[in-house]
């Protein structure tokens, strides 16, 4: 009986584990084999190729673009997302009115698809009808707006619309981080004659690293990921100027029939991602007190 | 406090307020734009501009997304696409979720040597980027005789939601404190009695959070499901992208945004009915182990 007691648990547990495992590191593996074989229609494990999918992909002009792409795009999205987020935050936590319901309108687009926001912020920032018209409307003759169609300037509208998506999770995060900290601080650093910005910009600050860290953690990796409002908003287009790598790695496995060539790039955004997280999990497993 | 202080203070209130004024329009026009776009005509949209009202409450372009607009030869509208992602939704969440609760029981409750180590490297399916998983699984579909079914997604949501749940339910488990377990042990309750009598009952919030968190993930998921749907089984948001991004020869933007509101109108009314649960749910995903 003892021993039944013992062994159900791990019998519930296991069908989990083994499933959960096969998908997250039976996958990555078998990413991996298909990455170095020349896979091109279909998977085919007949001729295996080295890194040659590899020294093709970074030979190749669209993965460099890609990758800049993804450096702008990144670098914008989470500052943006962060500082709008924090400034929010800030301003919210002055004990105003509403602040239920402003928390609420700031956080609302987290809730809708990347497909949803993509879609809208097309609609607005389309050269002939959208932005531009609105502002000739209201008598800014001049004013001309078509960062979407043009080739250099793309990938800036879809760090418009992810900040907007964004920047409330960032906000909510940060608040939280604030509601965490003891107003006899910002009080005491007031008797001492200190201006607010100051004591925010000093004290509060430093006291919410770990939060900023966080925030920043979960949006890099989600902007590494990003790939829907991509999708929605420029197609990776024009041509394949707004390309990131994860529409890289759908166009070349999924349409380009270069199944190979896909996996490689797969396999590089795991490790880009890998190179990120894995720190940061390993040091919150680490840090936790074992309740045994 | 002297007449200055009182100026101040009133200048940096209004400060206060103006900026916060100014955020809530930023993040509420695309929705206004949206809506009142929907509601336009082609003529109205020609000549009126992003923030000029509509003349009237014209239904047109929202009867045509639900059930009539093109995409390419299906003159359908969103409706089946809709239905699709409802039918892989419900069960999708459901059994990830049910999943998670038992996994995550198992993990704070029942622990045994090196259940800690597998917790963490299970923890890694919730960052990975899924793109390494999109051409084994296609594979396994198609092994499994799932490919382009709904079917097929339901299980490939499921597995993608694992490590999520797991994570939700095995934290909020390991705050439940261990003597109530322990006592009804002594008592003679086993794993499912502890399961059904002491920690399904006390699993409510966390309940919320994760069917509201799955929920929203699994009916915003694009990426799955453009790589694994067939014909017949593509989700809402495949079918909203689709949709408004046919190239067709005449732009209907007021098809196209009564098409965005109908797909996020499922996951909106979540937010706003539930949104301490959604908010629980984003701050969770952040802060872990």
């Amino acid at each position: 009986m003892k021993s039944l007691e013992n062994i159900i648990p791990k019998l519930v547990i296991a069908p989990g584990l083994v499933l959960g495992f096969a998908f997250i590191y039976g996958f990555m593996v078998w990413n991996g084999v298909l990455s170095v074989t020349a896979s091109r229609m279909l998977p085919s494990y007949d001729e295996f190729v080295g890194l040659e999918q590899y020294v093709r992909l970074w030979e190749m002009d669209r993965w460099r673009l890609a990758l800049k792409n993804l450096g702008i795009f990144s670098v914008l999205y989470v500052g943006g997302s962060m500082a709008l987020g924090m400034g929010l935050a800030i301003f919210l936590d002055q004990k105003v009115r509403l602040e239920g319901v402003l928390r609420t309108v700031y956080l609302y687009p987290m809730a809708l698809s990347f497909i949803v926001t993509g879609t809208a912020w097309k609609w607005m920032l389309n050269p002939s009808l959208g932005l531009e018209k609105l502002m000739h409307d209201l008598g800014w003759a001049s004013f001309s707006f078509d960062w979407l169609v043009q080739s250099d300037t793309a990938i800036y509208c879809v760090v418009i619309a992810g900040i907007w998506q964004s920047a409330g999770f960032a906000m909510a995060l940060s608040l939280a981080g604030l509601r965490g900290i003891d107003d006899s601080i910002i009080k005491a650093a007031q008797m001492d004659g200190a201006s607010l910005p100051r004591i925010y910009w000093r004290i509060i600050l430093p006291i919410l690293r770990p939060v900023v860290f966080s925030t920043v953690l979960v949006l890099s990796h989600l902007s590494i990921k990003s790939f829907d409002l991509v999708m929605a908003l420029t197609a990776g287009g024009p041509g394949y100027a707004s390309d990131v790598p994860a529409t890289f790695m759908y166009v070349m496995s999924f349409t380009r029939g270069q199944i190979g060539l896909g996996a490689a790039s797969a396999t590089m955004m795991l490790a880009t991602v890998a190179a990120i997280v894995v720190p940061y999990l390993y040091s919150e497993l680490r840090t936790k007190p074992h309740e045994r | 406090m002297n007449a200055k202080a009182m100026t101040e203070k009133y200048i940096s209130r209004g400060l206060v307020y103006a900026v916060l004024l100014i955020a809530a329009a930023f993040f509420l026009t695309p929705l206004y734009v949206m809506v009142a776009t929907s509601f336009k005509d082609a003529e109205q949209i020609r000549s009126g501009n992003l923030l000029s009202l509509p003349n009237s409450l014209n239904l047109d372009s929202w009867r045509l997304a639900w059930d009539s607009a093109c995409t390419g030869v299906d003159c359908r509208g969103l409706k089946p696409y809709f239905l699709n992602s409802v039918v892989m939704a419900v069960p999708a969440v459901l059994l990830s979720t049910a999943w998670g609760a038992i996994n995550g029981y198992v993990l704070s409750m029942w622990k045994f040597k090196g259940s800690e180590m597998l917790f963490g490297f299970m923890l890694f399916g919730v960052f990975m980027p899924f793109q390494v998983v999109l051409l084994p699984m296609s594979q396994v579909l198609g092994y499994l005789g799932l490919s382009s079914s709904l079917g097929g997604l339901v299980l490939v949501h499921c597995l993608a939601g694992l490590a999520g749940t797991t994570l939700f339910f095995r934290n909020y488990y390991a705050a439940i404190p261990r003597e109530l377990v322990n006592a009804a042990r002594m008592d003679g309750a086993g794993f499912w009695r502890i399961f059904w009598r002491i920690v399904v009952p006390m699993s409510t919030p966390i309940l919320m959070v994760t069917l509201i968190w799955q929920f929203t993930s699994i009916w915003n998921d694009f990426l799955f499901g453009v790589a694994f749907s067939g014909a017949d089984s593509k989700p809402i948001t495949v079918g909203l992208n689709n949709m408004a991004n046919t190239s067709s020869s005449v732009k209907s933007y007021n098809v196209d945004m009564a098409a965005a509101v109908i797909a996020g109108l499922p996951t909106m009314l979540v937010y706003v009915l539930a949104g301490q649960y959604f908010v629980k749910g984003l701050t969770a995903g952040a802060v872990k182990g």
